[in-house]
């Protein structure tokens, strides 16, 4: 039995400064996320500048709740992973700083890694015998991918959004609706009580063998309809809206999944990233999963949301394969996954 | 003692270590929008060529700003990270005080960091009895108004930092003979100055800490001021 490898982890990608120990890429010993959702709240998004300010506050604070949850210390730990990029660059950088100089400082490895990619592997945490190959669906406020994993470490690239990332297109429509920031989970809410047959949507598929995805004509479609609506003074069902937004983008994202996990013949589809919690989306994909034979996975809505214990798995498996970055790694903020 | 010290305030990343009085290396260098790249090499080479290791280190220093606000969250994440592994006690200096700390010279000393659009950091500093008085606190002014301030000043000014890459001939044409530019080994941010001020700063530093340094933006994110101005007006 081969030593476990202790990975302590860092992301500071976005606006959650999160830090976690993980033992073999799979096991949380700890996660912890702080959130600054409540200070973003006030500007309707996240602004650059004040994540950053925050992180530089929270982030040896939250580095030492870390380790006092998974009862270890800094000597206990073998790798240092570490958010690269994709994200905002000034807030990448306060988690790369901390994690070099942590890594320089014990001596040990340090790995950088792809935020999309640590998506992804949250679906290892959740799933102790998970093994690739599998399709994995990414949708996010930043991001929206569809990828085959084709083993640990190793992405293929099949779609992306030409546009909007799914979670955008929550964001910006539940603005249109005069809803609260962030705008998934409210759409999601209000879908239940809604009718998703109510308003005719476009779903957009693209060419017809494209895998990419589009939003932003959908979301011009709804920004139209509610124009149009308050033009004539016609009442406007927000419920109904929610609803039939949320069906035209989730359709979209399960058939072009599907289809590519039958072209891969693979019988597994994972979702992963912050719109992995809407519960619309779960709920279609299982159902056309079970229809077709195709387990569905998703991780718990924790491990959805942007955490440094899934960048603690990413930076495990790609360590494993002797991925491992230089004291001079540099930040991307446009990172690509392959 | 041994302190670490960095400054990563400007477009130099610099770093020291210093034990008690004698400087032991530094490294500085003047290379545009790669800190993150090489600050932890930097330390790296100077605490390898000194056969020294980040657990020698008893004392972590750095300059807290004002500067580039990235700058001074690379130079702060990295020593506040190197602190706590060894949990060792962390000084954060003002860049504008140790800028002015570069210069022996009998009259006041006005270093200028330039922060955009004729703006700059600035403060004033004079030695008394050997020991580097602030006058004015470190604040963020137009030049011209830092001009009005210097020109009904009686004392000899020397300035230094790099507004004065800037600004040099207008200030030069506005402040005539009583205005005296260091020398170029002077001008830039030296983590030497820190790190000694830091040795002095260490026994009055208490409640600071690798968990609360923070830097010394001294202005607001434009979205707070933007927000700010909105709740005011709504008022
Ligand atoms: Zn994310």
């Amino acid at each position: 039995m081969s030593k476990d490898i202790i990975t302590l982890a860092i992301e500071t990608s976005c606006d959650e400064t999160s830090v976690a120990v993980m033992k073999n890429g799979r096991e949380i010993l700890s996660n912890i996320i702080s959130s600054q959702i409540d200070i973003h709240r006030k500007f309707g998004g996240v602004v650059p500048e004040v994540a950053s300010r925050k992180h530089i506050e929270n982030i040896n604070i939250i580095i030492q709740e870390a380790l006092d949850e998974a009862n270890i210390t800094f000597n206990d730990i073998d790798i240092v992973g570490v958010t690269q990029g994709p994200g905002l660059v000034g807030a990448l950088l306060v988690g790369i700083s901390s994690a070099k100089a942590i890594a320089y400082a014990l001596n040990k490895p340090l790995v950088g890694v792809n935020h999309i990619e640590g998506h992804i592997c949250a679906n290892y945490i959740e799933y102790k015998d998970l093994k690739p190959p599998f399709i994995c669906l990414v949708v996010s406020g930043g991001h929206t991918y569809l990828v085959y994993v084709k083993d640990y470490a190793e992405y293929e690239l099949y779609g992306r959004t030409r546009d909007d990332a799914a979670g955008e297109a929550f964001d910006k429509v539940a603005r249109a609706l005069g809803l609260p920031y962030p705008g998934g989970p409210v759409i999601d809410k209000l879908s239940k009580e809604g009718n998703a047959a109510a308003i005719d949507f476009p779903r957009v598929y693209l060419e017809q063998d494209s895998y990419d995805f589009s939003f932003s004509g959908l979301k011009t479609a709804v920004l139209n309809y509610l124009n149009e609506r308050r033009q004539k003074g016609e009442e406007i069902v927000v419920e109904d809206v929610a609803a039939s937004f949320q069906q035209a983008v989730i359709e979209v994202l399960v058939d072009k999944s599907i289809r590519l996990a039958k072209e891969k013949a693979t019988d597994k589809i994972a979702i992963a990233g912050g719109v992995a919690a809407n519960e619309g989306l779960r709920s279609l994909m299982e159902k056309r999963g079970k229809e077709e034979n195709i387990q569905i996975l998703y991780p718990s809505k924790i491990l959805c949301t942007d955490n440094a214990a899934m960048i603690g798995s990413a930076a495990y498996f790609n360590y494993m394969k002797g991925n491992i970055s230089g004291l001079d790694l540099s930040v991307a903020p446009n990172l690509e996954l392959v | 003692m041994k302190v670490l010290a960095v400054d990563t305030s400007t477009v130099i990343a610099t770093c020291a270590v210093m034990e008690e009085e004698k400087m032991l290396g530094e490294y500085s260098l003047d290379q545009k929008m790669s800190h993150s790249e090489n600050l932890v090499p930097m330390i790296k080479e100077v605490l390898d060529s000194l056969k020294l290791k980040v657990s020698d280190i008893d004392l972590f220093a750095v300059a807290i700003g004002p500067g580039s606000f990235t700058g001074l969250r690379i130079g702060i994440a990295t020593i506040k990270a190197l602190a706590h592994v060894y949990n060792k006690p962390v000084v954060g200096v003002s860049t504008l005080e140790a800028l002015a700390f570069n210069l022996s010279f009998n009259g006041l000393i006005v270093p200028i960091i330039d922060a955009r659009r004729d703006r700059v950091y600035t403060g004033i500093y004079k030695w008394e009895e050997g020991i580097l008085k602030n006058i004015m606190e470190p604040t963020v002014m137009e030049i011209d108004s830092l001009l009005d301030i210097l020109i009904k000043e009686e004392d000899p000014i020397m300035m230094n930092g790099n507004g004065i890459f800037l600004h040099r001939q207008h200030i030069k044409d506005k402040l005539g003979d009583k205005v005296y530019f260091a020398k170029n080994i002077h001008n830039s941010c030296r983590a030497l100055s820190v790190a000694e001020l830091a040795l002095q700063k260490k026994d009055k530093i208490e409640g600071t800490n690798y968990y609360n340094l923070v830097p010394e933006y001294l202005r607001e994110s434009q979205a707070q001021r933007e927000l700010k101005k909105k709740e005011s007006e709504a008022q």
